[in-house]
């Protein structure tokens, strides 16, 4: 496969062809946050924590194709505080309450918030009024969390390939949504899959929470992307 | 020419609360109120939670004791997922849980001893404030200073080791625990450097208890006499009659030691116990239902656990117990100040319980969980800090909590927490013609005697069962309005 010679931050980069500006910063041990993106997942770009500058130009890295000679910029003054503020603005939008959420510790969303040292949101709560489902077999839904970034639509299918998670409504309105149908013989694996799947605390398996106990957590000692980072 | 007297707030204790006196023209107490002035309403948002995250959601109530709230709710959820009503849990399971439990009653009742009422004993009731506080404690008896904050960061640590946090943890989960202890930690409290081991806890725990006595012999007077009136007194007790904190049946007994509830399966705790609401607190008043709301209303916590039961299951502090109990003759104590000397001596039995905890394999082992045929209505109670605790909840088909009540420590306590102040208040303004500061303190140290909780204490919303009495001018009964 054709190698690709590419830069992040000036630090020179190999790539092959084909993979995402994400993937090949993995590769090269530079961490480019991502909260909708996950790995086996075809990219949605819903998200844009990923937002890199490439000729000065805005771009979601998880969707972008590496090309030769390319001049990644990640770590600026200017990125870093638009991805803060779009962790805030996810913060404000929903209703996270952190202090007793089963998913707090190994939350991607609160993952980010700690590395990227959001003490308060700059925007105001919006405080919205959202529903839980909990008439889901084995699935605890739970709105109130959903950042939608559509990893469960993407990734949560039956053997035949239809989707058990979708949207419903638009604009302000959207949100996931579970055809009742094909969720009435979900399996313990999926459910425990939408759960692993979700970054947040929106979808939970029912009856098995907080079996992790603090410290063994996937965040409890190391900030999020020291996994990749070098 | 009457007035009205007011001491807002109320200090060290936790919590916002005031009390109001009323002066007659005579200069003599009328009337006395002590109104908690926060409002909680956990019981209320916790509906439409999953059933497991109760334990971690309701927990967040209290900054003090969130432990015994994290338990009694586990408790509770222990029922929910056929994990047995108290006892039915893995021996790892519930020596984590009581490790964690008796952790905190050390440490809280340590905070309430050494920082909360230590001013009051070491200086005086009516010293300049300037000095009657934790400050002046540091400053003129550093030792005892130390002693306190270092027994509270043993227990603070034993709660880290079993609920991974020292506040608000997640160590309880329905069914049993989520970690058991590793070697290196439970060396760590058998054999830390000195002072933090549990022996060195256990000595001092012992020399707190001394000093009381000491305290109590020179100022006899004092202690035996203020806010003193009879009262029923409930809490746990183990099948067998013996003190314990974490699990048992329910027991009362009256101002004369006569049995009023006997060991009861507080399971049905609802045929025993009714709470009453009253327009001027958020607090409501629970009352034995066989006796009636005027008189069913009882106290607990540590005066009451040594009222009710026959024995201490740990050899120094059933020594203390035996000297306890023969000062009234074996007879319920109603001394409100010696619920300070009761709550040293529940110090010393969770140390050398914790001994014991801390030196049984069990605690090692990794058989965390279990689960049986699941129910729809749990009820989880434990002997907290400042007394018994009760969380009930039910949930539906969906495994979403639908009705949650918590009848809390501090809220059983309200109507002698009420008695207390009315006597002090009586016994030191009337006819004073000056109240003066160190008067309003003897009140509040009447208050201290039951470590409230006012946080904790007020979580009904919405569907109180208000009941508006009309009386005529003679006081006789015209109507009565319920909701």
């Amino acid at each position: 496969m054709k190698e690709i010679k590419f830069t992040i931050d000036g630090k020179e980069c190999k790539g092959k062809n084909g993979q995402t500006i994400v993937e090949a910063a993995k590769d090269n041990g530079v961490y480019i946050p991502t909260l909708c993106h996950f790995e086996g997942l075809k990219p949605a770009g819903t998200c844009r924590i990923c937002t890199v500058k490439v000729g000065g130009r805005n771009m979601a890295a998880c969707t972008t194709p590496i090309t030769e000679g390319m001049m990644v910029e990640n770590n600026i003054l200017e990125l870093e505080d638009m991805r803060k503020a779009i962790i805030e603005m996810l913060f404000v939008e929903g209703n996270h309450m952190c202090p007793t959420c089963e998913k707090s510790g190994n939350c991607e969303l609160q993952a980010l918030a700690y590395r990227y040292g959001m003490m308060a949101p700059r925007f105001p709560y919006m405080w919205p009024i959202r529903q839980v489902d909990a008439t889901i077999p084995k699935i605890y839904l739970d709105r109130n969390r959903c950042v939608q970034c559509l990893r469960c639509v993407r990734g949560i299918t039956t053997k035949d390939g239809r989707h058990i998670f979708g949207l419903i409504n638009r604009g302000g309105k959207t949100m996931i949504h579970v055809d009742d149908e094909l969720a009435a013989d979900i399996t313990e694996r999926q459910a425990a899959k939408a759960m692993e799947m979700c970054p947040v605390g929106a979808i939970l398996k029912k009856e098995v929470g907080f079996v992790v106990p603090i410290g063994k957590r996937k965040f409890d000692t190391k900030p999020i992307g020291s996994e990749i980072q070098k | 020419m009457a007035r009205k007297i007011t001491i807002e707030p109320v200090t060290r204790v936790e919590g916002h609360g005031k009390v109001t006196i009323q002066i007659d023209d005579q200069g003599n107490v009328a009337d006395s109120r002590f109104h908690i002035v926060e409002f909680r309403g956990f019981e209320r948002f916790v509906q439409g939670r999953p059933y497991w995250e109760a334990p971690v959601l309701v927990q967040r109530l209290c900054g003090i004791c969130p432990v015994s709230h994290h338990l009694a709710a586990a408790k509770a959820m222990d029922v929910i997922v056929g994990a047995g009503t108290g006892d039915g849990l893995t021996p790892t399971g519930e020596k984590m849980r009581r490790i964690m439990h008796y952790g905190q009653m050390f440490q809280s009742h340590s905070l309430h001893f050494f920082h909360l009422v230590s001013p009051d004993l070491l200086f005086g009731i009516d010293a300049d404030p300037a000095i009657r506080n934790v400050i002046g404690v540091a400053l003129k008896h550093k030792d005892l200073a130390v002693q306190g904050v270092m027994m509270r960061k043993f227990g603070q640590e034993l709660i880290l080791a079993t609920a991974g946090k020292k506040i608000h943890g997640t160590g309880a989960i329905p069914g049993g625990i989520n970690k058991c202890m590793s070697k290196e930690e439970r060396d760590s409290f058998l054999k830390g450097a000195d002072p933090m081991n549990i022996d060195k806890m256990i000595d001092w725990a012992q020399g707190a208890v001394d000093f009381f006595k000491d305290y109590h012999k020179k100022n006899r007077e004092f202690i035996d006499n203020f806010a003193v009136f009879p009262s029923s007194h409930l809490s746990l007790v183990r099948k067998d009659g013996a003190l314990d904190f974490y699990h048992g049946v329910l027991r009362a007994v009256d101002a004369d030691g006569k049995k009023i509830l006997n060991d009861v399966d507080y399971q049905d705790y609802l045929t025993h116990v009714g709470e009453e609401v009253k327009s001027w607190s958020y607090m409501k008043f629970p009352y034995l239902k066989s006796i009636g709301k005027k008189d069913g209303w009882y106290t607990v916590g540590p005066l009451a656990r040594l009222n009710t039961c026959d024995f201490i299951p740990s050899p120094k502090a059933q020594k203390e117990f035996e000297i306890y109990r023969a000062y009234t003759n074996g007879k319920p104590n109603n001394m409100s100040m010696h619920m300070h000397w009761a709550r040293l001596i529940e110090i010393l039995h969770a140390a050398e319980a914790l001994k014991e905890l801390l030196n049984d394999p069990d605690i090692l082992k990794d058989n965390l969980v279990v689960k049986g045929k699941k129910k729809s209505e749990g009820v989880g109670l434990v002997e907290a800090p400042r007394g018994t605790l009760f969380h009930h909840y039910r949930i539906n088909e969906h495994d979403q909590i639908v009705m949650a009540n918590l009848i809390v420590s501090t809220t059983n306590n309200n109507e002698p927490m009420n008695r207390a102040v009315n006597f002090v208040a009586k016994s030191n303004m009337n006819g004073q013609k000056e109240i003066t500061e160190g008067m309003m303190n003897a009140v509040e140290v009447a208050i201290r005697c039951y470590d409230p909780c006012l946080s904790c204490a007020t979580h009904a919303l919405g569907k109180m069962p208000l009941e508006i009495s009309i009386v005529d001018g003679g006081g006789s009964l015209l109507d009565v309005k319920r909701k």
